[in-house]
């Protein structure tokens, strides 16, 4: 299974289009014509690091690299200078893309190839000579991406037996389709139609404009992204068939606030995660998943529930990660533990939260560990704790207590500014939704037998 | 303070700390032209729930649209 083999089955040339912010591109010219000058053939076998910021270039970087390349290896937008050497080391890549007209990155090695959105005419003839592994980032513990190994067959199980959606689709995403929910939706709309992209440069009422302009029939984002949409005023532009949210709970008030916006729609809510792959659609409207789901028989996704634990096995999961001290993914029984902690509830799962205290803000994983390792290390602080706290609009955000060294600051007006110390020491280190929104000082946290910070469920 | 001069003084702190330019808050600006993305808005609802004691999201039949929704959006609760 290669991905331009599988849009060319038929025998006919794919008929959808890709619409982003400046350029739109038929699939049908992809046949004869190239995004990537004359580099198809050099990047052939070799490992690749996909760097473009622009998510046009990216996405015809990534269907005419599948079947090419050894490895892709998807960098989110945001993916720092910092990382990028390491995620470069860790996937054993030997050339990179970027963006047409931009420089060399520094940090980074090997065969530099610069794409734009824009295909140039070679007489080319698309030919497969490998199994290309498809490589996810994801956060991790110490801020550092972890690498998640799939593969085209991987990321396709979950549409893959499905009958196609009746009629023209036109998918439209608010996420990035370097990220797993953004891949899902990207695979989906080259195989059943057009796909809007968004742009970070766009604002939502005018990427609502332009998918309304587009004519789209399937919308997906995470609670969030949807939040956002609904506050823009634009939401009533698009009249979807079907509406789809995934990478955070999908709670009871956003799911009737999408029903109100969009009475025709279909309104479903799907768990995913990229080590997982996707577990499940729910489409009665209703928040968290109906418990016949967990242990059913014979169905294509093993759910399973254990200490109030979400695990899921499929065809779905990643491989695992990369890296030379990349943790096991699967446990012995082949079940991949997503985290995310379920409560029964009336014949219904419900998500409570996630275990370990990773927080979710806005569809981004935060863990606690990367934001206590920045205040622990400020003069006075003993040591801290970092938690989420529900948001209507986030989800969630983050809080942090602290516990001060023994006269490291006495009176209200000292610990305000050891405070404003360690907030600032944290917007210097980490990105914005990591940042506490207010640090409680706190005479003492509680800590397990065993020696470690008792944490709650996020 | 009244719920509108709290609102309005939390939405300039925020846009101070995430250094977001904010335009001049009139009862007709759009929260998602206001300069602030989804993060502050996150922070200017918690900080109101902290100084106000609730937070009328939970109720809310639909979401504002403009600076004039969310202050009305506190103000309808509070009464």
């Amino acid at each position: 299974m290669w991905l331009w083999g599988s849009l060319t089955a038929s025998g006919a040339p794919p008929s959808g289009c890709l619409l982003g912010a400046l350029a739109r591109i038929d699939l049908a010219n992809l046949a004869g014509a190239s995004s990537l000058g004359g580099g198809l053939e050099a990047l052939r076998g070799r490992s690749v690091l996909l760097a473009a910021g622009d998510q046009l270039t990216a996405a015809l970087a990534l269907i005419e690299l599948d079947g090419v390349a050894r490895r892709m290896v998807l960098c989110p937008p945001d993916l720092s200078a910092e990382h990028a050497p390491a995620v470069m080391r860790d996937s054993g890549a030997d050339a990179y893309l970027t963006d047409a007209g931009a420089a060399a990155v520094p940090g980074l090695a090997g065969l530099h190839v610069s794409s734009g959105p824009a295909l140039q005419a070679l007489g080319l003839t698309r030919r497969r000579s490998h199994d290309t592994e498809w490589i996810l980032l994801t956060s991790g513990t110490s801020g550092a991406p972890k690498l998640v190994q799939h593969t085209l067959a991987s990321l396709s199980s979950a549409f893959n037996a499905q009958e196609p959606p009746p009629g023209p689709v036109v998918w439209a995403t608010f996420y990035d389709i370097r990220r797993y929910g953004g891949l899902q939706i990207f695979l989906r709309a080259l195989h059943h139609g057009s796909l809007v992209l968004s742009s970070a440069a766009e604002s939502t009422a005018d990427f609502l404009a332009r998918a309304a302009a587009a004519g789209v029939t399937h919308i997906s984002g995470t609670p969030s992204h949807w939040r956002r949409a609904l506050m823009s005023g634009a939401a009533a532009r698009i009249s979807p068939r079907y509406v789809r949210l995934s990478g955070e709970i999908a709670d009871q008030g956003i799911l009737d606030s999408l029903h109100r916006a969009f009475p025709r729609a279909t309104v479903a809510h799907a768990f995913a995660s990229t080590e997982a792959g996707v577990g499940f659609e729910v489409r009665d409207g209703l928040a968290g998943f109906p418990a016949a789901l967990v242990g059913a028989p014979g169905a294509a996704v093993d759910i399973d529930v254990t200490g109030g634990t979400l695990r899921l096995r499929s065809a779905g999961n990643a491989m695992g990660y990369l890296g030379a001290h990349a943790p096991a993914l699967k446990d012995s029984d082949g079940f991949i533990e997503t985290g995310d902690r379920v409560e029964l509830r009336d014949g219904r799962y419900v998500f409570i939260g996630r275990g370990g205290g990773v927080i979710n803000v806005g569809g981004l994983k935060v863990y606690p560990e990367e934001v206590e390792a920045i205040i622990n290390a400020q003069p006075g602080v003993r040591m801290s704790l970092v938690k989420a706290r529900r948001s209507p609009i986030t989800g969630a955000v983050v809080t942090a207590e602290v516990v001060l060294v023994e006269g490291a600051a006495t009176g209200a007006q000292a610990e305000e500014l050891l405070k404003g110390e360690m907030l600032q020491a944290c917007r210097r280190h980490l990105a914005a939704h990591k940042v506490p929104m207010s640090i409680r000082i706190v005479p003492a946290l509680e800590v397990s037998a065993s020696g470690k910070l008792v944490r709650p469920d996020a | 303070m009244s719920e509108r001069a709290t609102i309005t003084s939390l939405f300039e702190q925020v846009a101070r700390e995430q250094q977001r330019k904010l335009s001049p808050l009139s009862d007709d600006l759009r929260l998602l032209e206001s300069g602030l993305d989804s993060l502050s808005f996150a922070l200017i609802v918690a900080r109101l729930e902290d100084k106000l004691g609730y937070d009328p999201f939970d109720t809310a039949e639909s979401f504002p649209v403009t600076f004039g929704d969310f202050v009305r959006l506190y103000e309808s609760h509070s009464r």
